[in-house]
């Protein structure tokens, strides 16, 4: 062998390995798309697709190991709960999956994932890698829920007391006789209540709970989706789906554009044995006041009873919020902590009129009460503004959910997109 | 309008004609019934203030919640289970192509019953659909056979 040969591959070995050994490095770490995953983000934002799971994926929750649990409303291939597993790059792949029930609630807390059907709260221990140790053998914590064909999800969170709170909508958009029904009245002391519209609070680690052992935290509220625990004053709050057809059931006294804009999306700061007023009273945005429902007597002006709750925050109609979320990530600039993200789905009920959502709202928020207008700061999931306001938004945010290092997570239950929302300015 | 009227009375006549050699009535009417432009004009004008809300200006209803009206057999296919929905309204747990709509839909029995045949021709043939009208009085005989 010649010497010099052999100095000259071990110089191209040297090298090779130095230059890969950069390049490795260079790829390592999470990256935006391109196109920020067609996103439009406040600037310093990027965005990345972390997965294209192609269900309808609901709320999800993600561990500082880098997995994945996302909630699935209808099983895929019999499996209700996806399970991903992120690369160095942010972009993860399908590990696994289980639970053979459809639902929107997940959550992780205290070494357990929680889970719900459209009728039942199931938990999972986890091992101290935060992975499902029997993914066939859940406690069944609650069961026997209420489920209607509307308003059916159970969305959940815990408290730091062991409390778990399940969110059970009312199966009725306004309790009318005739649910929906043209100038349809509502049924008086409206009976759906004692068993629906609202949240209730059940313990975390106690099995097989109903109504009789469980708590009925706060009422009138008509259905939530998105629901969280502010950290910060250890509060519940939630997002309430304002009420529907005001112009269809009430032609004479709501015009198409009134029914479109009312009513607010209301964001409520509950305590215990609060009443938030469905189906008595709607939240007009625009006078600012509580209206009477009319199905119970309002006329468009008639103030409610103050004894009902006032919302926190009110948002424009129909606009479906169905995830909400606390940020006390580090990576996003000092504003963002302890604001609130909400992921707006997107209207229906404001046609004729152009439809209004599909985006990811921040709402800033000083010592645990909303301080500051509301900001869109996620949008075009719809793709273009035309599809938006037409309704057939390419993709509709669902949940949300905080990784380890502070990235915002929004799943699309229309094609199963999963969205990372990093901040990349140095 | 004097010509269309002629041409609609002959179609009847022949679906008639047509009824009484094949004796199957119901399905004859069905061919040659044509939907004119004056019922799909009210038939807009009513889609437009007791459909669109739900099932949009495109037909296409909405995902998870108020199904489309465009190429399925509840619209396109038996006519007196499509009146009746009008009718009666809708609430069951049916899929429509593997998907599945979860809004109650209320009885529209305070239509007339000219009303429910304009609007139910205009979305048998509007958003792709192409099928054949429906008269006031299969309304009325459907509602006459209807319970409550």
């Amino acid at each position: 062998m010649n010497r010099n040969l052999l100095k000259y591959v071990l110089a191209a070995t040297l090298i090779t390995s130095v230059a890969s050994f950069y390049a490795l490095k260079s790829d390592k770490g999470v990256k935006a798309d391109p196109d920020n995953a067609g996103l439009k983000l406040p600037e310093g934002f990027g965005a990345l697709k972390v997965a294209e799971t192609g269900a309808k994926a609901r709320h999800l929750v993600v561990t500082p190991q880098g997995d994945i649990y996302v909630k699935l409303a209808k099983p895929k291939e019999g499996k209700g709960i996806l399970q991903l597993h992120e690369n160095s790059d942010g972009k993860a792949q399908l590990t696994g999956g289980f639970g053979n029930y459809g639902g929107t609630g997940i959550y992780l807390k205290d070494g357990y994932l929680y889970a719900s059907s459209n009728q039942e709260v199931f938990r999972y221990k986890l091992n101290d890698q935060n992975v499902v140790l029997s993914p066939d053998q859940p406690e069944k914590i609650v069961t026997g829920l209420k489920m209607g064909r509307q308003h059916e999800t159970k969305s959940l969170v815990l408290d730091n007391d062991g409390n778990l709170y399940v969110n059970i909508g009312a199966y009725s958009n306004s309790c009318q006789v005739q649910d929906r029904g043209y100038q349809s009245p509502g049924m008086p002391g409206c009976p759906i209540l004692d068993s629906a519209g609202g949240i209730w609070q059940f313990k975390a680690n106690k099995l097989s709970q109903s109504y009789g052992d469980g708590i009925r935290y706060a009422t009138g509220l008509r259905n939530v989706v998105g629901l969280d625990w502010n950290q910060q004053n250890n509060q519940l709050f939630v997002m309430q789906h304002g009420r529907d057809n005001l112009n269809s059931s009430w032609p004479a006294l709501y015009d198409v554009k009134e029914s479109a804009e009312l009513p607010a999306e209301c964001l409520y700061a509950l305590k215990k044995g609060d009443n938030a007023g469905w189906p008595y009273l709607y939240y007009d945005q625009i006078q600012h006041k509580k209206i009477v429902a009319p199905e119970y007597g309002g006329d468009k002006k008639k103030e409610a009873d103050t004894k009902y709750l006032d919302p926190a925050v009110a948002y424009p109609g129909h606009m479906a919020p169905n995830g909400l979320l606390f940020y006390t990530g580090k990576m996003f600039p000092e504003k963002y902590k302890n604001g609130a993200f909400i992921a707006f789905h997107g209207s229906w009920n404001r046609a004729p009129e152009p439809q209004k959502g599909y985006f990811v709202v921040f709402q800033p928020f000083k010592d645990g009460k909303p301080s500051g207008d509301w900001e869109i700061f996620a949008d075009n999931f719809s793709g273009t503004p035309e599809k938006a306001a037409a309704g057939r938004a390419d993709h509709r945010p669902c949940g949300l959910a905080q990784g380890a290092d502070g990235s915002l997570y929004v799943t699309d239950d229309s094609k199963g997109t999963i969205y990372r929302i990093i901040y990349t300015k140095k | 309008m004097k010509r269309i009227l002629t041409i609609i009375v002959l179609l009847t006549m022949g679906g008639l004609q047509l009824s009484a050699q094949t004796k199957n009535k119901a399905k004859a009417v069905t061919k040659v019934t044509k939907v004119s432009a004056a019922v799909m004009a009210n038939g807009n004008k009513i889609y437009g203030q007791y459909c669109l809300s739900c099932h949009m200006a495109d037909g296409g209803g909405v995902q998870n919640m108020n199904p489309p009206l465009n190429g399925t057999s509840y619209v396109l296919g038996d006519k007196t289970r499509l009146i009746k929905v009008i009718l009666n309204g809708f609430s069951q747990n049916v899929d429509i192509d593997g998907e599945s709509y979860t809004n109650v839909m209320a009885p529209h029995n305070f239509l007339k019953d000219q009303e429910i045949a304009d609007v139910l021709s205009y979305i048998r043939n509007s958003f792709g659909n192409k099928a054949s009208g429906i008269s006031a009085l299969e309304v009325k005989a459907v509602r006459a056979k209807n319970k409550k």
